[in-house]
């Protein structure tokens, strides 16, 4: 078997006395999709978190590419141009235009030459349908299209790995679908991800493998569509029943 | 109240208006510079700077712009500071306005969406990008009532001068009133004079208050 892109260990992150994620142990193979699915508060949020030192945690191994991580501000700093994010809230910078939401990374974090970042940045603009709007601001989008960009600009780094946070959930219903072509787009480019969602049916159509999360445990990793179908656990089709879909 | 006496003590007071305007202008530039100073050591985190910096703050917010006066005044020549009048009275109000404006930025910068912070951690930003590109646009406009209160403010404070015999508009009125007992007319021309400088300047500076928020937040 190929090296997996990132392997979690014996994770274990507590607030204080509150103890969030149980030994967390997870793999996900280059070019693959995981769904992170569970209630709220099962921890999802937290782990993904993790996964790009947003959040420290108390203790366990993280590899990526086969390197252990050593958590510290600098070794983060340098992974996040591999691990794209995107968060629930649509979270451009108010005060730059699309593009330089877009090319700040690029062009100050990698110092890559302009022309070049520019042109990746506008055939990705492209890609998601919004190419006239790379000079507008945040505050001329609606959510669906801040997304999007939001989408874009953590793609421009060129990343190996992508993490979405539940990235539909506060869009207006007739956004997700644009949203969600996006990151359905992704995973037919092999691009790998780890997805928290909520949109059930898309979750069953995407995902390689699913990672059922209940109160910090994983009480389950299978293969997608087994999930949906035939989960392992009575609580994921507990679940699974609960969702309407 | 005699318009002759008026307008016969408006060239007086014409000199007293400039030089309380400019008095008030190397304060603020003065106090903005060191706010600025002051809220990055403390946003940045850097080692006893900072702690200088929380005590200042203490001390500059925690005294009466009077004392301060009379310690830069007629104290720091025992240890060797002199100084003009007119040096010591912009020094105060450096002292006095650096802490505010200090104050006012921090809070500015601290009121940045954590998200934001954490979206420019996301791709990659260091401390130092993250600050220049996302936190101190956002936060310096976010700051800008609270700078603009302090403006107000600190123009206001000048009139303190008088006690270090700076002949700012209010030590011109004293003198005036004294000098010739003309008290109805001198307190009269004092209210215009600082109404002209503080009225127009309020409205410039809700409107600046406006269009920086715009700019930056596009609301």
């Amino acid at each position: 078997m190929a090296t997996p892109l990132l392997q979690v260990e014996h994770l274990e992150k507590s607030y204080g006395d509150v103890h969030i994620l149980h030994d967390i142990n997870l793999t996900v193979a280059t070019g693959s999709v995981t769904v992170l699915l569970g209630p709220s508060g099962s921890g999802k949020s937290t782990l993904i978190r993790c996964l790009n030192g947003l959040e420290d945690f108390q203790s366990g191994q993280l590899t990526f590419s086969g390197e252990p991580v050593t958590p510290s501000p600098k070794v983060w700093q340098k992974l996040r141009q591999k691990i794209g994010m995107v968060f629930q809230s649509y979270d451009l910078f108010p005060n730059l235009t699309v593009l330089d939401n877009i090319l700040l990374g690029p062009l100050k974090v990698q110092h890559r030459a302009k022309a070049e970042a520019k042109e990746q940045a506008i055939k990705l603009l492209k890609e998601v349908g919004l190419a006239d709007y790379q000079d507008s601001y945040p505050r001329q989008l609606s959510g669906g299209q801040k997304q999007r960009i939001a989408i874009v600009r953590a793609l421009a780094l060129n990343p190996d790995f992508m993490l979405f946070d539940e990235v539909t959930a506060s869009l207006d219903p007739e956004m997700v679908r644009g949203v969600l072509e996006v990151l359905r787009n992704l995973a037919q480019q092999k691009m790998t991800m780890l997805v928290v969602t909520h949109e059930m049916n898309f979750a069953r159509e995407i995902a390689d493998q699913v990672v059922f999360l209940e109160e910090g445990h994983i009480l389950e990793v299978t293969p997608g569509k087994q999930f949906f179908e035939n989960p392992q656990t009575e609580r994921a089709q507990i679940f699974l029943n609960s969702m309407d879909f | 109240m005699s318009w002759i006496v008026i307008q016969q003590s408006v060239p007086v007071f014409a000199q007293a208006f400039w030089l309380t305007l400019k008095l008030s202008f190397y304060g603020i530039i003065g106090a903005i510079i060191l706010g600025l100073i002051a809220s990055f050591l403390r946003y940045f985190k850097v080692p006893v700077l900072r702690q200088i910096s929380a005590v200042y703050t203490e001390v500059s917010r925690n005294t009466p712009l009077l004392i301060q006066l009379f310690f830069i005044y007629y104290a720091f020549p025992e240890i060797g500071i002199k100084m003009s009048a007119t040096a010591a009275g912009i020094s105060g109000l450096i002292f006095l306005g650096g802490s505010y404006m200090a104050e006012a930025i921090f809070g500015g910068l601290k009121g940045v969406a954590k998200i934001q912070v954490e979206s420019g951690l996301a791709i990659g930003l260091s401390r130092w990008q993250l600050a220049r590109y996302v936190v101190f646009p956002q936060g310096l406009t976010l700051s800008v009532p609270a700078i603009a209160a302090n403006v107000i403010f600190l123009i206001k404070e000048t009139s303190i001068f008088t006690v270090i015999a700076i002949p700012e508009l209010t030590n011109t009125a004293l003198d005036q009133i004294g000098l010739y007992y003309h008290t109805d007319e001198s307190l009269f021309v004092l209210v215009i004079a600082y109404a002209i400088i503080l009225i127009p300047l309020s409205l410039i500076l809700t409107w600046l208050e406006r269009r920086a928020r715009r700019g930056a937040f596009g609301n």
